[in-house]
């Protein structure tokens, strides 16, 4: 299994702020590694961030996206104490879900 | 009228404009800088090192939980910051990764040459084919653990022992690695880290020699993650990566040279803020 998200979600108003560094090659494909053969494409293809059963944030993406992805969000409906989950699945099919309690403001 | 001539007056009112823009310039690197610290990657790499540092390894099966790194077995907390030092059980001056390596061999039961391989994570795209660095997404068990190491003394000033007479002379024989021009360019570390405003290309060079707040920030922003790279580089690392730029020969992973050059670099950063790890282009 990958490594662990870092995640941070606290009140930031009546909005829920959400910061999460995931940890991924993000190869795109196009390199060459030392012997001149191509690294092969290992990147994530889907984020899903789930709050009380609704998703929140939807997001496909692709070989532009850097290594080690940092995203910064915000979405309303949340109250310290709840869960936030984030999930993301990569193009050779392995995933990662963590959760997040949400802080205060 | 010939083109060039017409060019210089045209130039000659640029400049001002020029160089106002390039003070402009480093602001909005710095303000850009400043919005990059709450994505840090190095995070990623101390999550790992605190791990590493707790797990069993090696033939021995044991973790690094009772490495000393010179305020007491398994103290971590502010162990960087008072490194390169004088160590009885080795008799000789180290700094952090050649302690770590010191453990690995002691606790753990790992030969010199298994501790100290792999010391840098795998840059994926090499630019030497001789780099014994490279490998496409190979993790390092040291820069993890660095990472750790580090980030426990972040926030604490820069003070690096200088009470024995080894410590003395590591700081001297650093001196004079520094000042020593060598290999085919005939650079020394002075060349590039020594005078006002130097660069190369967009990257500013701190003035090692006459500016103690160059200095202190050099030092102290090591390690850092480098997003250039997509890795999380040491102050070996550092030093290593100078060595191939001047096209030295290989400065040697913990070697007796690196540490002498750390110990000069600490102590000139001396008093100075650790910031580490950082964020870096």
């Amino acid at each position: 299994m990958a490594d662990p998200m870092r995640i941070r979600a606290n009140m930031a108003g009546d909005k829920v702020e959400v910061r999460v560094l995931m940890s991924h090659e993000m190869e795109t494909g196009q390199r060459k590694d030392a012997s001149g053969a191509i690294v092969p494409a290992h990147f994530i293809q889907t984020v899903t961030v789930t709050h009380a059963g609704k998703t929140v944030l939807s997001a496909q993406w692709g070989t532009s996206i850097s290594k080690n992805p940092f995203m910064h969000f915000r979405f309303k409906g949340g109250k310290p104490g709840d869960k936030v989950t984030i999930s993301w699945v990569d193009n050779k099919g392995d995933r990662r879900t963590d959760e997040v309690v949400i802080g205060g403001g | 009228m010939p083109f060039y001539r017409l060019l210089a007056p045209v130039l000659a009112a640029m400049l001002p404009c020029v160089s106002l823009a390039q003070q402009d310039t480093q602001k909005e690197i710095e303000r850009y800088r400043q919005l990059l610290q709450e994505s840090n990657p190095a995070e990623l790499y101390e999550a790992r090192g605190e791990e590493l540092w707790k797990t069993r390894r090696g033939p021995k099966s044991a973790s690094l939980e009772s490495c000393d790194l010179g305020l007491g077995p398994g103290v971590v907390k502010g162990a960087y910051v008072q490194l390169p030092r004088y160590f009885a059980d080795t008799d000789r001056v180290q700094d952090a990764e050649s302690r770590l390596v010191t453990c690995m061999v002691t606790l753990q039961g790992f030969t010199p040459e298994e501790a100290k391989r792999n010391p840098f994570s795998g840059t994926g795209v090499p630019m030497l084919t001789t780099d014994p660095f490279s490998g496409v997404g190979r993790r390092s068990v040291m820069t993890d653990i660095v990472a750790w190491v580090a980030s426990e003394s972040r926030g604490m000033k820069i003070a690096p022992r200088m009470s024995h007479p080894k410590e003395r002379e590591a700081y001297q024989a650093g001196e004079r690695l520094f000042f020593y021009r060598a290999g085919p360019h005939d650079f020394a570390c002075v060349s590039c880290h020594s005078g006002e405003a130097k660069r190369i290309r967009l990257q500013t060079l701190p003035d090692l020699v006459h500016s103690a707040k160059d200095a202190q920030r050099a030092f102290g922003t090591w390690p850092g993650y480098r997003v250039s790279e997509g890795e999380l580089r040491s102050m070996q690392w550092r030093l290593w990566e100078c060595f191939r730029q001047q096209r030295f020969p290989e400065l040697e992973f913990a070697s007796d040279a690196s540490i002498a050059l750390t110990m000069f670099l600490a102590k000139r950063a001396e008093g100075g803020s650790f910031d580490a790890p950082s964020l870096k282009r």
